[in-house]
């Protein structure tokens, strides 16, 4: 075994338990915990495919900004543990089955993808990506800002609602 | 053993150099504790930690093991895990960002034989995005232990500085890509690097820089990084008149220690990343003419001149563990200062020097600030960071990329 293969094993786990621990658990804040460990485990694969800006960016924007605003939250609603339900009829009949499904799909396709198929190569600096950000996709680009924006002005819009 | 070193000599020397920079930074932490109560003593007319060795030298190997072995209590009803969890994380991260700071130019030392390496642990091309990365997570440690305790005051003192935390790194962020416009880079060294040369005789770091001075970039960060590092005149998170003492008032023993030396880290760390975004990091301000050649005599002389205080004030001491101390410690530096003048350590010394030089100016500010600034109130904070900084620090990127712009054509 290489490696990298160890490196890529151990992150893509973290990233896995990660995940099943921001389900099972019952404390607000110990998934919102549970979904910081995924972002920078995805983070680390990111490094490992010698993408540096976007590894970095996942974790200035994703685990340090986002994820803060809604630690933030949960702390200042002081959210206390969760009940667990039983499974609903139709979660358990229907929604399982579904789930089991999509699951098989996405081994499937991603499996026949694997070797031979990979992605464009992505431009590895941080000058590349940028210059792709704004020649290629500029339009996606600035339409993403747009919705920021509106979205931003929604928030003040209601927060000023009350007086 | 030998197989594996002659195998792996990366692995070793990065293994090597992690633990000598660990043991020198626990050092100076600890240090840093004892010349900010001194400092802030003599500011307030005090004398400071006097008691414990002369000068109150000994003082944080003191305070140190009264951390190790205080009772350390758990109050009821905390989130344990992340009660524990929360120290551990403020200090990881803390400490982990000193790995990307260059110490000094090029690759002057060999560990092992044969591979030459550089004052610094890791260079990496995004080294500025790290520790932007580190610092936006350093938030988590805060916010965490004052939710987990359980307890009014730490609660409030942690969702303070977590607003406030998210508030000003914006502003910090900003700031900085001023820097990163005249450099074309992320990576440290190249932004060192980029600020090589001197203009009349004024050195071109990039506060003074060619086509415009990083002034304001350098007041936004600045105080952005006070805010940072919760410090005065920002420590709002631990006001000891509102809040006790804010997010680790539940904290005990070497849990608080863990705290209080993250917070030394940061406030480390953050002046390394002024000294080498705005002031040069290890360019000396002399051009390297043969003019200023005397100036390579510099850290030998300082060494010297402090070789000759330390023994005359140790004579005249009025303990007799000072008289016997303080003469063996004038003894290390005299000894210091003639190693430093050697030729080939000499030219090696020079990036260390002026760049811990430049770095402890920058801690000097913080504990002067300490002594002598009252605390914002909470809305003055927030207005200050939003309303005076972020769009300050907006119109230093519009600037600086206007001038470039036209400086190019």
């Amino acid at each position: 075994m290489n490696a990298e293969l160890i490196v890529f094993v151990v992150l893509a786990g973290i990233a896995v338990l990660g995940a099943v621990s921001l389900i099972v658990q019952r404390h607000p804040i110990r998934s919102a915990l549970s979904l910081i460990v995924v972002m920078v485990a995805l983070a680390g694969l990111y490094l490992l495919q010698g993408a540096e800006l976007v590894a970095a960016i996942q974790i200035i924007v994703y685990a340090g900004a986002i994820m803060v605003l809604f630690v933030f939250v949960i702390m200042l609603l002081n959210a206390g543990e969760e009940e667990r339900t039983n499974l609903s009829r139709v979660a358990r009949y229907v929604g399982l089955p579904l789930a089991f499904f999509l699951m098989l799909q996405l081994a499937y396709w991603i499996g026949r993808g694997a070797p031979g198929h990979a992605a464009p190569a992505a431009p590895e600096t941080t000058k590349g990506l940028s210059q792709m950000l704004f020649t290629t996709f500029v339009l996606p680009f600035e339409l993403t800002s747009i919705l920021i924006l509106v979205a931003i002005l929604g928030a003040v819009v209601l927060a000023k609602r009350e007086s | 053993m030998s197989d594996f070193i002659a195998q792996h000599p990366v692995v070793v020397i990065s293994l090597i150099k992690v633990i000598v920079l660990m043991i020198l930074m626990m050092t100076a932490l600890a240090y840093l504790s004892w010349f900010e109560r001194k400092m802030v003593a003599h500011i307030q007319s005090r004398w400071g930690p006097y008691r414990v060795g002369p000068h109150g030298l000994l003082q944080p190997l003191a305070d140190g093991l009264k951390f190790l072995f205080k009772e350390d209590p758990t109050p009821g009803g905390v989130d344990r895990l992340t009660y524990f969890l929360a120290p551990f994380l403020a200090m990881s991260l803390a400490l982990s960002a000193i790995a990307v700071i260059p110490f000094g130019p090029g690759q002057p030392i060999e560990i092992l034989k044969g591979h030459p390496t550089g004052l610094q642990i890791a260079d990496v091309n995004i080294g500025l995005l790290f520790l932007f990365a580190i610092t936006s997570l350093g938030v988590y440690g805060v916010a965490l232990g004052g939710w987990s305790s359980n307890s009014k005051y730490p609660l409030l003192g942690g969702l303070r500085s977590s607003a406030q935390m998210i508030s000003y790194e914006l502003a910090m962020t900003m700031s900085v890509v001023g820097v990163v416009l005249l450099a074309g880079s992320f990576n440290l060294r190249e932004i060192i690097e980029k600020q090589h040369g001197h203009w009349f005789g004024i050195p071109q770091w990039n506060l003074l820089a060619q086509p415009l001075p990083q002034v304001i970039g350098f007041f936004c960060y600045f105080v952005a990084a006070i805010a940072e590092t919760n410090r005065v005149p920002f420590d709002l998170p631990e006001a000891e008149t509102e809040l006790v003492a804010g997010f680790h008032t539940e904290y005990a023993s070497f849990k608080f220690a863990m705290f209080f030396l993250a917070e030394y880290a940061n406030m480390i760390t953050v002046s390394c990343l002024a000294t080498l975004l705005f002031f040069g990091g290890w360019l000396s301000p002399f051009p390297a003419t043969a003019r200023f050649a005397w100036t390579l005599y510099l850290p030998a002389a300082l060494l010297a001149v402090g070789a000759v205080w330390l023994f005359v004030d140790g004579l005249r001491y009025t303990t007799r563990l000072g008289r016997i101390v303080m003469p063996i410690l004038a003894l290390a530096a005299a000894g210091l200062a003639v190693v430093c003048a050697l030729p080939g350590v000499m030219e090696i010394v020079q990036g260390p020097f002026w760049f811990l030089s430049k770095v402890f100016c920058f801690l000097f500010f913080y504990v002067w600030a300490r002594g002598t600034l009252p605390r914002f109130r909470y809305d003055q904070l927030m207005a200050f960071g939003w309303k005076l900084l972020l769009p300050l620090s907006l119109a230093n990127v519009v600037l600086t990329s206007a001038m470039l712009l036209v400086s190019r054509k």
